[in-house]
């Protein structure tokens, strides 16, 4: 039985393969929660030690005098990142309807549509330039509206290709039934495609807002900064990224503990936004 | 009433088209135009070989050469997915191969949380917990160990100061990490079952199963995730921007400072007090454009659209 | 009623996949180098009875077996707890029910299974290649182009290769798992005749819903139905005058 033996040695030999790599793999998935309870242990621990009521309520004061808060940078983050949605989710989901509703027979929309799927991935800092040589060269000076144009650019992709993706799951069969009772394509689109999808939508739409929300690189030549509280979107105005990204680099203590404080809340926001959107998902999954 | 339905119809047609048309084709293109355009300056007097070769950059001179960022940005880059890939291909088996079926999504969500964090954090997080370590403890203890073999210790060479192309090539990683595994694992995941079972039934190990049947079928979707991944971190700005050092130089070793496309931008674009060092930065944006949509496309079109017709068309 | 020595007994089983009790008290002999058939509704158990006997559902949490599958000749009881099914697997093969060949070349996907068993010498893995591509009635088709990739075969070929790709190991049992449901008529009347051609080599179990195709091949049939084996025998008398009220009904077509 000496062939019996050495098939018995082989299939020994392939197990502890086996389990060293299973063993390998486990421990990468642990690397990678290691890093997200690190980060997210740093931020908790550094920003619960530092936040205060008066980050929300003062706004700075000279670097040594105490009593500073970051009421401009929130109040700012929350006028650009809204007027950012106000003009990025109409179009976004407009362009989606467009890719989902008008083209599927057209090459070229087809070509448009991929195009916008590379651009979901596309360098935020180069959007951040290119709006800086169509509004704020022109206009002489830094403004929140370019701000939030740069940022609307980003998430317009993102929410296009998600409105697509999800129209296309429609049933075609459902679209059918609409046309066969006479009605038109808007008529259509809106009372059977959008009603259809429109969770899907939804989730798009807040992924969009999350990926915007903590964006620094396009912001910092549009709506660059501001050491006051500003309501003037034509105006330079300040916002929690650009400000985290300043008082990180700056030299004192004190903007440090700030920073810290205000990543809490950006990345709690952020995250929130993402959780509220897989929810979203997940509440659609159930009602199907 | 007929009439007024039809005119809503042309209109939510032309009105929806001109944004698709603006989406996907005119703000690439102006993009583009406005980038070539605004660095004119610098394309003039530097023309593209001696800009991409060139490894000064003296803004008091104005003189301006990129290769020093270019490299920069592909070193940091290289590193961090050298990193990625195989802990992204351990994650992905972990998840969709190993983890209980109902801890599967816990998992999932977190790795796409760590993923959702904004970059900047990671930035701020780099600099403040992660330079201080690599300064103190991981830099010297590599010095002492992979430091003293003979060519590789080359490269370990210096102060270790944090603020360099090491511990900004390691945070790129850790940010890529959760992008890169979505990827793999959604791929691992649409591997037929009975693809696998066909495995099994020869009598090959889960590993078995994983080398040589998902790893083989889910391969394009690999490689458009890698090249996707690495889209990605040749334009990320913030994670690096705190941990670079802003220096333009070819680093000898990997505890050099350095600098990259996007950091440079970042840090000089609002200080830019000549035209043609707007104009230069400009032409780093330009170059960072033209490789990532490269890439992106690369990624997208033809690696991932393969693995489409791979699964589209055979009926497993 | 027959000379044929045991290969497989079947003593009592019951498999349940979490609650689901999915085979009830089955018990059945199968014999060496026959062609046994399991035939049966859709939902009956005659799938899982087949996965049984190679362990395929220890691949999915929440199933257990009871009672006893014992393997001649060494009365090996491949249900046991201690028993390796690596090593179950490797002696008793496994064809599907669509063909799924490796995204490998051809050449890969028939030496993979010698490869596991520690085969290393090329000119050994070339020989016992052609051998089983010879067995599965592919190898004239392919001899040329052994290294392409397996996908740029046809339907029926990639199944006549999987059926390869399983006898290459050299098991002494092979499963079929309604090996022909998804191809044309002529590819599968040539896996029929490749089927009766194996059982000259080693013992085999197939699953189908086509009566039409047991009474074909089959020395010996099961019916199954609601997870119980209603009647088992001779395909013939299965075909011709069944016991069982149950069984009539079923192979005249008054349900199913």
């Amino acid at each position: 039985m000496g062939d019996e033996r050495h098939l018995r040695s082989v299939i020994l030999k392939r197990k502890v393969i086996n389990v060293v790599m299973l063993t390998l793999s486990t421990l990468t998935a642990m690397y990678g929660l290691v890093w997200l309870f690190w980060i997210l242990g740093d931020v908790l621990l550094n920003g619960f030690r530092f936040i205060s009521l008066q980050l929300f309520l003062n706004d700075p004061t000279p670097p040594g005098i105490e009593g500073g808060g970051l009421r401009h940078a929130f109040v700012g983050h929350f006028i650009i990142t809204s007027l950012a949605a106000l003009i990025g989710v109409p179009i976004g989901i407009g362009t989606g309807i467009f890719f989902a509703e008008y083209g599927r027979h057209s090459k070229l929309i087809k070509t448009f549509r991929n195009i916008t799927d590379v651009l979901v991935s596309f360098p935020s800092i180069v959007i951040g330039t290119f709006v800086y040589a169509l509004m704020v060269k022109p206009l002489g000076h830094f403004s929140a509206v370019s701000g939030s144009v740069s940022l609307a650019l980003l998430m317009i992709p993102v929410i296009a290709i998600t409105t697509d993706e999800i129209l296309k799951l429609v049933p075609n069969s459902l679209r059918e039934a609409g046309y066969a009772l006479g009605a038109h394509r808007w008529q259509v689109i809106k009372d059977i495609s959008i009603s259809a999808a429109k969770r899907g939508i939804l989730t798009g739409v807040i992924l969009g807002i999350a990926r915007i929300s903590g964006e620094t690189a396009p912001l910092l030549f549009t709506s660059f900064n501001n050491n006051f509280f500003s309501l003037d979107i034509t105006k330079p105005m300040a916002s929690l990224t650009v400000t985290i990204f300043q008082y990180a680099m700056g030299p004192y203590e004190e903007w440090h503990r700030q920073a810290w404080a205000a990543s809490l809340v950006l990345t709690f926001g952020t995250l929130l936004f993402f959780i509220t959107a897989k929810a979203v998902v997940h509440g659609m999954r159930r009602s199907a | 009433m007929k009439r007024r339905e039809e005119l809503i119809e042309a209109l939510t047609g032309s009105t929806l088209g001109l944004f698709a048309l603006g989406v996907g084709f005119l703000f690439p293109i102006s993009t583009l135009f406005v980038l070539v355009y605004e660095s004119l300056p610098a394309i003039r007097k530097f023309g593209l070989i001696d800009f991409i070769t060139g490894t000064t950059w003296d803004p008091v001179a104005e003189v301006f050469g990129a290769l020093p960022a270019l490299f920069g940005t592909l070193l940091v880059t290289f590193i961090a997915s050298a990193i990625a890939l195989p802990v992204s291909i351990g994650i992905a088996m972990f998840i969709s191969e190993l983890s209980p079926k109902k801890l599967k999504p816990v998992f999932s969500t977190a790795v796409e949380l760590l993923g959702a964090i904004p970059s900047i954090i990671y930035g701020m997080w780099g600099l403040f917990v992660i330079a201080p370590l690599m300064a103190d403890y991981v830099e010297p203890f590599l010095q002492e160990t992979l430091g003293r073999v003979p060519l590789l210790g080359r490269l370990f060479e210096g102060a270790p100061t944090g603020v360099d192309a090491l511990t900004a090539s390691f945070v790129l990683s850790v940010m890529i990490i959760p992008f890169m595994s979505a990827i793999v694992k959604d791929a691992f995941e649409m591997t037929p079952e009975l693809l696998k079972e066909a495995g099994y039934g020869l009598g090959a190990t889960k590993w078995e199963v994983v080398k040589n049947v998902v790893i083989p079928y889910t391969l394009p979707g690999i490689v458009g995730g890698m090249v996707l991944s690495v889209g990605r971190a040749l334009g990320e700005t913030m994670a690096v921007a705190f941990l670079t050092g802003n220096v333009h130089q070819i680093p000898k070793s990997l505890l050099e400072p350095l600098t990259t496309i996007t950091v440079a931008i970042a840090n000089e674009f609002t200080e830019a007090d000549s035209d043609v060092y707007l104009a230069s930065l400009y032409y780093l944006a330009l170059i960072l454009f033209v490789l990532s949509f490269g890439l992106l496309m690369l990624a997208k079109f033809y690696l991932l659209e393969r693995l489409g017709k791979r699964w589209g068309t055979k009926g497993i | 009623m027959n000379n044929a020595p045991l290969k497989i007994e079947v003593k009592d089983l019951n498999f349940y996949y979490g609650r689901v009790h999915a085979l009830k008290d089955i018990n059945l002999n199968v014999y060496e180098k026959k062609v046994t058939a399991i035939i049966g509704p859709s939902g009956c158990g005659k799938t899982t009875l087949l996965r049984c006997f190679n362990r395929m559902h220890d691949l999915y949490p929440g199933n257990r077996y009871e009672g006893e599958i014992i393997l001649y000749p060494d009365k090996v009881n491949i249900v046991g707890k201690d028993v390796d099914p690596i090593m179950v697997r490797m002696r008793i093969g496994m064809v599907f029910q669509k063909p799924n060949p490796f995204p490998k070349s051809i050449y890969e996907n028939v030496a993979y299974g010698l490869k596991l068993k520690g085969i290393k010498k090329k000119s050994v893995l070339d020989e016992k290649v052609e051998q089983a591509l010879r067995g599965a009635a592919l190898w004239e088709e392919v001899k040329d182009r052994l290294h392409e990739n397996a996908y740029s075969l046809s339907g029926g070929q990639q199944q006549r290769l999987c059926i390869a790709r399983a006898i290459a190991p050299e098991p002494e049992v092979l499963l079929f798992d309604e090996p022909t449901s998804a191809l044309d008529p002529i590819s599968t009347a040539k896996i029929e005749d490749l089927i009766v051609e194996l059982k000259n080599r080693l013992t085999i179990l197939i699953v189908t819903h086509n009566m039409q195709q047991a009474a074909r091949i089959s020395d010996y049939t099961a019916f199954m139905y609601m997870g119980k084996l209603i009647e088992y025998g001779p395909t013939e008398k299965i075909f011709t005058k069944p016991d069982e009220k149950l069984t009539e009904d079923y192979i005249t077509g008054r349900f199913g």
